[in-house]
């Protein structure tokens, strides 16, 4: 009578689509568990079931969460938007921070120019404390503010490529996964 | 002969035929933005990607692959996500500024117009501003919309 050996533990969700055997050094088996085939059908869509193993056996082991959940994300946004992925995102946050810069720029003009015309008003009471201290900080800072924003940004997005023009509906296809 | 093959071909050293489909991609002057795109995500996905696109909208989604493919290059644990945390943090930064220059132009603004009512105090929390006026129950409380999660 033959025995009857016991099966294996569960394969993981990337060796059941590539229809391996999970061994128990998987390397992706704590991060692709077999309950969310999705997740792992995103990465290896978009990167490969062999280069997200190389970017993971690059990275220490107590990264490699951290570095399967951005791939995943990275997946996820070239998915939706096979022309600007991620970018797409990155260009939308870039265009709010100029807005904002732009906006607080001109709030500490106008903060400037009320303090001005109060100190040839009344004078000295406790509100100066609140505003006009660095009073001469904010008239310099509104001068030297998109400057000083910029240069505290330690990315530079548009090295190489373009700032993508959001008004451009991005091309969305309906792929079955 | 080698001369005339795209940036890819060579790479791959393969030939470089005249309708091949990487090289108006991939041109040979840059050979850095082929082998950065290949390391990332393979000559074969970056062909299947391209070739689900309309032609005009390939160039573009080169572009984005390549400057992916940069950041995860550079920074192997995030990549590009890195950097819209980074900006995230940043908008989050400058909305707070803005708010409290706001409250303090409506502090100011109040003087302005009421130089005999009493100062108001600032009490900064971690998501708001609260301004209490000291001789009257009147507050003023400006909220941090703080936008929040991935778009």
């Amino acid at each position: 009578m033959r025995s009857h050996e016991p099966r294996s533990t569960s394969s993981c969700a990337a060796c059941k689509l590539l229809k391996r055997r999970c061994s128990p050094t998987c390397i992706f088996a704590p991060y692709f568990r077999s309950d969310e085939p999705k997740k792992f059908t995103k990465v290896h869509k978009v990167f490969g079931a062999s280069n997200v193993s190389k970017i993971l056996i690059e990275v220490p082991e107590e990264q490699r969460e951290d570095t399967v959940n951005s791939l995943v994300y990275e997946a996820e946004a070239r998915l939706r938007d096979p022309v600007y992925g991620c970018i797409g995102a990155i260009a939308l946050l870039q265009r709010k921070m100029i807005e904002l810069q732009h906006d607080l720029a001109l709030a500490r003009a106008r903060l400037a120019r009320y303090a001005a015309n109060y100190s040839t008003g009344v004078a000295g009471t406790e509100l100066d404390r609140l505003t006009m201290t660095g009073l001469g900080e904010f008239l310099v800072a509104c001068g030297g503010f998109m400057d000083s924003f910029n240069q505290s940004s330690s990315y530079q997005v548009n090295q190489d490529a373009h700032m993508y023009d959001l008004t451009q509906i991005p091309y969305v296809y309906h792929d079955q996964l | 002969m080698s001369s005339g093959r795209c940036a890819a071909c060579r790479y791959l050293r393969r030939r470089c035929t005249q309708d091949c489909f990487l090289s108006p991609y991939f041109p040979s002057n840059n050979p850095q933005r082929f082998a950065s795109v290949h390391r990332i995500y393979g000559a074969s996905n970056v062909t299947k990607l391209l070739q689900r696109l309309p032609t005009h909208l390939r160039s573009e989604a080169a572009d984005s692959l390549y400057f992916e493919a940069q950041c995860r290059l550079e920074d192997p644990v995030y990549g590009c996500v890195g950097l819209i945390f980074l900006l995230q943090q940043q908008i989050h930064s400058a909305e707070s500024q803005l708010i409290k220059t706001q409250a303090e132009i409506a502090v100011m603004k109040s003087q302005t117009q009421h130089p005999q009512t009493q100062p108001f105090r600032a009490i900064s929390g971690s998501n708001n501003l609260l301004l209490q006026q000291s001789d009257n129950d009147a507050n003023l409380i400006f909220s941090n919309q703080v936008s929040s999660g991935f778009i």
